[in-house]
């Protein structure tokens, strides 16, 4: 019999899983470039490539305390962002997702190569930059929380640093959109050619939204390494296209969506991929391996993401109107 | 198979030679102490080790290297010619014989085999530990100058530079046409491959049969494509980012589901071996000249017919201006279901080819060049046929020469730079128009 309770629990696990903020951080940066700037930015991962590997390189390598690899996770960042806007703000949408998504394979690869073993473990990636982060932990040893919300100190410190970074850039980028800056970013989604005939200089609004939003994706990529180890294989294209499907999913010029969608997204993975993975191992599903039965998700959340865009294009919250960009 | 009984009777040669060398040297030291080989990461399960030895004659002191999955490690021969690496994991490590800690006049090679190389991959797959004897022999080492590597590669580069391009053509037509990106165009090259598999293999049809069964399938994939999907979309007036969103939900649901059906593995196309012929400084086998072959005679058919024909007039006349072209009379909605078919047969081609390349086919085969395929379209200039071939010529020649100068696993890294170069002298590409650029 397949056992839905134990499916429900680990589905629930998800709801404040670390995972979870960090992929409803980079959605929220992404929210800023797609969502209310109209950028098609395909170099998320790349962003988040860069938090992850600026941490852990400055603290395993050249041995910096916490709050210095972070600074150097963010820099680099700021830097990754004014090489992909300086050639390509100027051109057409299309230009700036095909250079993204270029240099952000460019960044897994010499993240992957054999000849930078020394600094970034090549295909192993690398593990034990957690001390620092952990030694911040003020919460006592102990056992915390209840039934599948059961963790240890440090897993309870992870969520909270997490979630309250969720909460705290949530918060900021609702106020930003709310300022005259977030209106004169939107203006430049709903037409570029009138912002600039009001004499706002169109480039730089584009770029600084280009940086903000990747300094999230930066930050949501120190959150994802913190539970597992860094390993180069993650930030392939495909981590890119699920943070589309999570903002489309919640609606894409929207704060509140990214966040809820990231929690729906990985609580229905959970559950669907535990579903057929149980009921395959029961035999409901005759003619599939479990090898199938893993593989599944990926299928699933391609559908959805087709089915998405075709019949909700504005995802849980998103209002239709402010979507009349995406032509 | 020669090759293979040729080395093994060559590997049981050297062994009774290590033999009795042992027994020698046994006899010399008296038994007493066995001189210990100098061994490195003796800590691990797993092991490659091996002798030194040139006539029964150990040499001391020879530089061994090891380097593969994210490890590396170094020793020297000890006075038997021992030498032994331990390394943390199962799978292939590349192991390396400095020539240069040899004795002057010797270096590695073998009479049966002129190919040897001082570098060999060995697989520790089924036991914990493996053995590899070099050869060893009087001689100088000849290197390879740096114009005929050059031109090997430039050669290698442009076989693989028209590979591309059959892909490269098909998603730069279909962008033309209807302004998609179309991101599962890796996803119609890998069916080709996977077609030409399941009809070759799994069905066993000959393979010229199966081949062209795999181009006709191919064609028939791009027409459902069309005709299920995106005519449908362009009905409903989907605009082109959302269509864009699209395209790359099909291309994860469809490269799952080729995962699902066909597995993890790689699998290999019948007829996949040829010796090497040499032309001067360039070894080609008979498979990549009549892969060049195939990729130019087709990319002038598709030249004819864009140039020559009715249709492909019409083709052209529509990625210029699809309003105009239907006012005059052009019927858009074939044209676009023809580019379809042909970029379809065309991907479905230039993923055969690919399985020939590789070697090998799998399910995520068509998703490795995917940013090769956009990149050379990019930099010909997106919508324009002939630029995506310029394109592809200037990405394959580049990717492949560049291995020159840098290490192999980036050669992608540096098409992908010269994408972004370019796009920031020249942004509208090699033969686009400026006016594309908006």
């Amino acid at each position: 019999m397949v056992d839905f309770w134990q499916i429900i629990q680990n589905a629930a696990i998800e709801i404040v899983s670390p995972t979870t903020a960090a992929y409803a951080l980079a959605a929220l940066g992404l929210a800023i470039h797609f969502g209310y700037t109209g950028l098609l930015n395909f170099g998320q991962a790349g962003f988040m490539a860069i938090g992850a590997y600026g941490y852990a390189i400055s603290t395993l390598t050249l041995g910096f305390p916490v709050w210095a690899s972070v600074l150097v996770g963010l820099g680099g960042s700021v830097v990754f962002a004014l090489l992909l806007g300086i050639p390509t703000l100027r051109l057409r949408a299309d230009y700036l997702a095909i250079v993204t998504i270029a240099a952000s394979e460019i960044l897994r690869l010499v993240f992957t190569t054999n000849s930078l073993d020394a600094v970034t473990g090549s295909a192993d990636g690398l593990s034990g930059y957690k001390n620092g982060f952990a030694d911040l932990n003020p919460i006592p040893t102990g056992t915390y929380g209840f039934g599948p919300f059961t963790m240890n100190e440090y897993d309870l410190w992870l969520r909270i640093v997490g979630w309250g970074l969720v909460i705290i850039l949530g918060l900021l980028a609702w106020q930003l959109m709310r300022s005259p800056w977030g209106r004169v970013i939107k203006g430049i989604r709903e037409d570029e050619d009138a912002v600039r005939a009001l004499g706002k200089n169109v480039y730089f609004y584009k770029m600084q939204s280009l940086i903000l939003g990747g300094l999230f994706g930066t930050l949501g990529g120190m959150i994802f390494v913190l539970p597992r180890a860094v390993v180069p294989a993650n930030y392939a294209t495909t981590l890119t296209f699920f943070i589309y499907t999570i903002l489309l999913l919640g609606g894409a010029a929207t704060i509140l969506g990214p966040i809820v969608g990231s929690i729906v997204f990985w609580v229905l993975l959970s559950a669907v991929s535990g579903f057929v993975a149980r009921a395959q191992a029961v035999g409901w599903f005759p003619g599939m391996s479990s090898v199938q039965a893993g593989q599944t998700r990926f299928i699933i959340v391609g559908v959805v993401l087709m089915l998405l865009v075709i019949f909700r294009p504005q995802g849980i919250f998103g209002n239709k109107k402010e979507l009349s960009f995406v032509k | 198979m020669e090759v293979t009984g040729l080395v093994s009777t060559r590997v049981q040669r050297l062994l009774v030679i290590v033999f009795v060398g042992l027994l020698a040297s046994l006899a010399f030291v008296g038994g007493a102490t066995a001189a210990h080989a100098d061994e490195v990461g003796t800590e691990y399960d797993f092991s490659l080790q091996g002798f030194v030895r040139n006539d029964g004659e150990p040499i001391q002191d020879v530089l061994i290297s090891v380097s593969g999955n994210g490890y590396t490690a170094e020793v020297v021969t000890d006075a038997d010619g021992k030498w032994l690496i331990g390394v943390p994991d199962k799978g292939t490590y590349s192991i390396t014989l400095d020539e240069s800690t040899l004795p002057t006049g010797i270096i590695v090679t073998d009479a049966a085999n002129p190919d040897v190389s001082n570098t060999v991959e060995l697989t520790i797959d089924a036991t914990n530990s493996k053995t590899y004897n070099f050869f060893l022999g009087a001689g100088v080492r000849e290197t390879t100058s740096f114009l005929d590597q050059l031109i090997q590669r430039a050669v290698t580069g442009l076989g693989f530079g028209l590979m591309l391009a059959l892909a490269a053509i098909g998603l730069s037509l279909i962008f033309g046409t209807t302004g998609l990106s179309n991101f599962a165009h890796a996803e119609m090259v890998t069916f080709g491959a996977l077609a030409a598999l399941t009809l070759a293999v799994d069905l066993a049809l000959p393979l010229g049969i199966a081949l062209v069964g795999a181009l006709v399938l191919s064609g028939a994939f791009g027409w459902g494509l069309d005709a299920a999907l995106w005519k449908p979309l362009r009905r409903k007036g989907v605009g082109l980012i959302p269509m864009m969103i699209v395209s790359i939900g099909l291309s994860l649901a469809l490269r799952y589901l080729y995962q699902y059906f066909y597995g993890g593995s790689t699998r290999q196309l019948p007829g996949a071996d040829g010796l090497d012929l040499k032309f001067g400084p360039i070894s080609l086998s008979p498979l990549d000249m009549l892969s060049m072959a195939i990729s130019i005679v087709v990319l002038l058919g598709v030249a004819f017919f864009l140039l020559r024909t009715r249709i492909g007039k019409a083709t052209r006349a529509v990625s210029d201006n699809p309003s105009l072209a239907s006012a005059s009379g052009i019927d858009v909605d074939r044209v676009i279901r023809i580019v379809w078919v042909i970029g379809g047969a065309l991907a479905g081609l230039s993923g055969i080819l690919y399985a020939f390349y590789r070697p090998g086919v799998s399910w995520d085969m068509g998703f490795q060049i995917l940013l090769l395929i956009f990149a050379a379209v990019t930099l010909g200039g997106l919508g324009t046929a002939f630029g995506a071939l310029v394109g592809s010529l200037i990405v394959g020649l580049f990717i492949e020469v560049s291995t020159l100068w840098i290490p192999s696993d980036m050669k992608y890294v540096g098409a992908l730079v010269i994408l972004i170069l370019v796009l920031l002298v020249r942004p509208q590409g090699i033969l686009g128009r400026k006016e594309r650029i908006g």
